[in-house]
This record gives C-alpha cells, structure tokens and sequence, in this order.
C-alpha cells in the first residue's frame, strides 16, 4: 500500500535556521493525524509545507502518489483551516463557503446545494446569507471548514483550528471534528499544541520538538512508552527517576532509593546499555496505600509535601524515603479514601510494569 | 484637570481662530477687512464664477490634484503591499527614504526640483507640478495604506490561493476589496493636498497658475480680497469635507476587516 502523503528527508532552512530536519513520514489515507510540539517546533512550517505555501530545501513531498516540487498551493488536492480562520470578512458565510467553487464546472444551481450541503454537513444550515464577520469564534471555525471540504479534498490541513475557542466549546469542537472525519472520510492533518488534544482527536501523533519528530505513535503507544525522556515530559506528566542499569539482557536496574527492579524489554529502548539511566512513571501508576487496598508490587515509605484537590483527583508531591526528588501521584477521591495532608507519612505502591526506562 | 481643559480650548482658539475669520468676511458686507462688519452678503461669492482667470486655475488645480492622486496612490499600493508582503534587503532604510518628503522642507525640494528640470530642458507646466506633488503626496498615501496592508490578516491571502485562486485573482477578489477603503482614503489625502498646495505649485507651474498660486498673485489688489476670502471658505469647507470622507472610510475599513482601531493617520 502507498501512503497518501509521503515524506522523504524533507529539510527546511531559513538562512541559517534549521527548521525542519530530516523530517520522513508516511501518512494513510483516512487517517486522522496530528503534529504536535511546542511553539517553535516546526509542525506548522510542516503543515504550511504539505499545503504548498512552504517549498522544502531538499527532500520530497509526493500527495496521492504525485510529486508535489514546484505544485503551488492552488493546484495541490489539499485545502486548509487557518489558525485566525481567514474568513473573508467582506463576503457573506455562503460566499465565503462558496468561494472555492468559483472556478468550478458545477451549474449555479448545483453551487448553490453543494454550499448548502457543506453548511449543513458543520451544523450552520440557514446561516448563508449572513455577513462573515458577524459570526461567533465557533460559527467562524464552522464556515472555515465548510470553506475547505467544498472542494472535497485528499487532505485537509488544520492549522491550530481550536486555540482560539473556550475550553467547553473546545471540547465540543473536538469530538465535532472527529465526527466530520470518520464521516467525510478525508485524511485530515492537525497542528496542534495541545498534547491532550492531540491524544483525543487523533489516529496518529508525530510529536516533534526542534524540527525533527521525536516520536511517531498512536496516542496509548506515546502515553505509555514515551521514547525519550523529553517526550514523556511534554504528554500528559511523568515523574523522573534516576536508575542505573546492572544487567542490560535482563534489564535490571537500581532505581534510586527505591531498591533492584527488573523491566520487560518493551519497557527499555532498543541496545539498553549498562550504566547510569532514567526511569520515568506516570502519577497514576503510583498509588498511596490506603487502609485495606491492595499494593501493586513495589513498595516505599514516603511523606506527603504539598498535595491539590481536583475534586475528582487529588495530585501529591510525595518525597519517597531516600529518593532525592519529590514525585507526583494521582489519586483518584472514591468513597472511603481519605484525602492526606501535608507533613503525613504514608506508602506508596507501583508497579513495576508501568516503568519506562530512558537511556541518559 | 481643569487646567489642561483651558490649555486644550486655547490651543483650538490659536488653531482655528484664524480659519474662522475666512467666512467670516468672506460674508461681510465690504471690501476692507475690518471689524466691526458691515453687513452681511453673497456677492463676494457670486463673484467668483465670473473671473475667467480664476476658473482657469481651478481647473488646472482639479486636473494636477485628480491625476496626482491617482498617481501617488498607486505608487502607495506598490510601496504598502511590498512592505508588508515581502522581506527584502535594505527594506528599512527604503522605507525611511521614501518617507522622507514627509517632513523634507518643501521650498528645498520645489528649489531642487526647478533647478533640475531647468537643467534636463523641461517645460514648467501642469505635469512638472504634478512631478512635485506626486513626490509629496506618496508619502501620506503610504502611511495610509501601510497600516490597511499591514492590518491585512496574511491567511486571507493564503486561504483564497488554498481554495485555487491565481495570485492575481486573489488580489482582486480578496486584497483589494479589503484594503478599498484605505486606498480611497489616501486618493482623498492626497487630492486635498494637492489641491491646497502652494510651494511646489509656485515654483513649478509655468504660466498657468493654480489656484493657491492665482489666489497669493490676486493678494497684491486689495479690491480682490473680499474674493479671495470666498475662495478660501469654500476650499477650507471643501478640504475638510474631504478629510472627514477620508477618515470614515479608513474607519469604514477597519470594521469591514474586524479589526481594533490601532490609531491611524489622522
């Protein structure tokens, strides 16, 4: 099977600026796929690059099979979400839903249903005569996207679509757009900031921090086996252990303070080596043993430093006996557990399943 | 507080008393100009229309102002959308330069300018005034339309191109349309100050006169002041008009792009 975009080696420079590094990716068709990384990483220069608004410095760029060098933007089977939505403000919402089909062959009469459809497919049936720049934050996400499906295209690039909407309608928008993928069918590209977002929407994540992707996986593969530390650290939180390798066939490993645990190789990278590593644990891999709960293996003493009720959560910093840095743990507040306050001394348990092992 | 109030009204009353009294005699019912006012009349006014001389300058006035704004505007779309699109070498300093007219003392450039066309063997005439006032009024149309190109939201452009407009099709259908408003705006500048513009015109006009150069030429017979006087209401109401249009346009614009006033030029 070919990918429907196809990366090879794509390089980007802006004078002396690496932006992209040797960037290699393979995206199916029907995928729901997202770029995340921090401000800066170089996932929208990526994006802006598949839409043909950037020309790599070397590499290839192939869409459906088709070397996409020196295609303009015009010309390319993809279609984009702006970040502001670039609605044109000047036009009514059937416009600008419309505008895309200007240069097509379609009566003006089959213009007129394929906009309505398009408005109806985002929920703003009945909206086309209003002015563009009337709408609300979340009418204009809507039209933007009406805006780019119009043309029925391979991909559709999504620039950052949600960072400017609340958190209730984000959320709302979210579950929205995956919705509109499975139903459209269209491969879709999301440049997000968002780790969570990017866990949610997506069939796939390329995180990527200084122009090169750090990790490629689904989002249970990059929650639970972060490939480096520094991905672990920026999906969701995860405490930070230094360990030291004694037996890398087995993989042993001394974990500071906390005594010899033994991992399954999945847990480790590939080569592990012995000598000094990290070992990384999400918070609600560790629990505190409350009266009458089971352990989960690993046991330590610990004393509670500061803790924050959620109201369905409460977040320790736990300082782990002889354990220099403290760590967090998650909690879930169910019936009969109390919540802990700071100064208490208590047990923590995990499991040594949930390790993930970094080389240093 | 209180004291900055009358610091602000003193400062209106040196600002407009002067203007004021333009229709104030232009109205008055004497040649002399003189309180206490004698009387109240139109003839002053009605006059106008019937000096052959001064029609002449009005139109070669209108015609240098109109083609001048036209001129100074495009240039100014030229210059606006370079600036705000592209990144190139030395952009600054090109900029700062272009600005430059804007505060260049204007005998300096009108001297400078007589002497080189003398030198190159040009005529004076209505098109070396033009010459002149393109120079000044670029300027203005590029601060004017600056801030429309810069206030242009990129993606809007980009999206028109995503969805398979040419370049060219999505300046007209999405640049222009946006930036219209500012681009109106700085034809209305740059005609209001061409039209009131005497320096350059003094200098570089030959032998036909515009209407600030015919209006100082008729200062020399005190019969003429009383006209003068009307000419000068209906300019003074005629430019401000102008600069109110100008400004509601600008403004106009903002709204239509969905953008915070930032301060324009005015």
């Amino acid at each position: 099977m070919t990918a429907l975009i196809d990366l090879k080696n794509v390089n980007k420079y802006y004078d002396d600026y690496h932006v992209l590094r040797d960037v290699n990716l393979e995206i199916a068709q029907g995928e729901f796929f997202s770029l995340l990384g921090p401000s800066g990483c170089g996932k929208t220069t990526l994006l802006r690059t598949i839409a043909g608004f950037e020309a790599p410095s070397d590499g290839s760029l192939h869409i459906a099979g088709a070397n996409m060098n020196g295609v303009p933007a015009n010309a390319r089977p993809t279609n984009m979400v702006f970040q502001s939505y670039a609605i044109f403000p000047h036009l009514s919402v059937a416009e600008n839903v419309g505008f895309g089909l200007r240069k097509s062959q379609l009566s003006k009469s089959d213009k007129i249903k394929s906009v309505e459809e398009a408005l109806d497919m985002v929920g703003l049936n009945g909206f086309g005569g209003r002015a563009a720049h009337a709408l609300s934050g979340g009418q204009r996400q809507r039209v933007a996207l009406a805006r780019a499906l119009i043309l029925k295209p391979k991909v559709l690039l999504l620039d950052e679509p949600l960072s400017a909407l609340d958190k209730k309608l984000r959320e709302q928008m979210q579950s929205e757009l995956r919705r509109l993928q499975r139903q459209v069918g269209i491969t879709f590209i999301l440049v997000t900031h968002d780790q969570e977002e990017a866990l949610i929407m997506s069939d796939r994540v390329a995180v990527m921090f200084d122009g090169a992707i750090a990790q490629l996986a689904d989002p249970q593969t990059l929650y639970k086996r972060p490939r480096t530390r520094k991905v672990g650290d920026f999906i969701g939180v995860m405490n930070f252990l230094p360990a030291h390798v004694t037996d890398p066939n087995k993989i042993t490993l001394d974990v500071a303070g906390l005594g010899t645990v033994t991992i399954a190789p999945e847990q480790a990278p590939s080569g592990t080596s012995s000598g000094a590593a990290e070992i990384g644990i999400r918070p609600e891999m560790m629990s505190i043993l409350f009266e009458g709960e089971p352990d989960r293996g690993e046991i330590a003493e610990a004393t509670i430093q500061d803790r924050a009720y959620y109201g369905d959560m409460t977040y320790y910093d736990v300082h782990l006996k002889n354990v220099p840095e403290p760590v967090t743990i998650s909690m879930k507040n169910i019936i009969g557990r109390p919540v802990l306050e700071v100064g208490e001394t208590t047990r923590v348990s995990w499991d040594a399943r949930s390790l993930v092992l970094f080389a240093s | 507080m209180k004291s900055l109030r009358s610091y602000a009204i003193l400062y209106l009353i040196f600002l407009y008393a002067p203007i004021a009294l333009l229709p104030i005699f232009a109205f008055n019912d004497a040649t002399i100009i003189a309180f206490p006012l004698s009387g109240f009349t139109t003839q002053w006014f009605t006059e106008l229309p019937q000096i052959p001389a001064l029609i002449d300058s009005v139109k070669n006035s209108l015609y240098i102002a109109v083609i001048t704004s036209i001129l100074s505007t495009l240039l100014g779309i030229c210059a606006a959308r370079a600036a705000a699109k592209y990144s190139f070498r030395f952009k600054r300093p090109i900029m700062g330069f272009i600005m430059v007219p804007l505060v260049l003392p204007e005998i300096i450039v009108a001297v400078s300018l007589l002497v080189i066309l003398l030198q190159l063997g040009l005529s004076l005439g209505a098109w070396t005034v033009i010459m002149g006032h393109v120079l000044i009024c670029t300027p203005f149309s590029i601060a004017i339309l600056n801030s429309a190109f810069q206030n242009l939201d990129p993606a809007m452009e980009e999206a028109a191109i995503d969805l398979g407009e040419t370049p060219w099709s999505t300046f007209r259908l999405v640049t222009l349309p946006l930036v219209s408003p500012a681009i109106i705006s700085a034809l209305l500048i740059s005609f209001t100050i061409s039209l009131d513009e005497f320096i350059i015109a003094f200098f570089l006009t030959g032998t036909e006169p515009t209407l600030p150069v015919y209006l100082w030429s008729q200062l020399r017979f005190p019969a003429r002041i009383p006209v003068v006087m009307a000419l000068g209401t209906i300019l003074v109401a005629g430019s401000i008009l102008l600069l109110i249009l100008a400004e509601m346009m600008r403004r106009r614009g903002l709204r239509r792009a969905g953008l915070q006033d930032k301060g324009g030029f005015l």
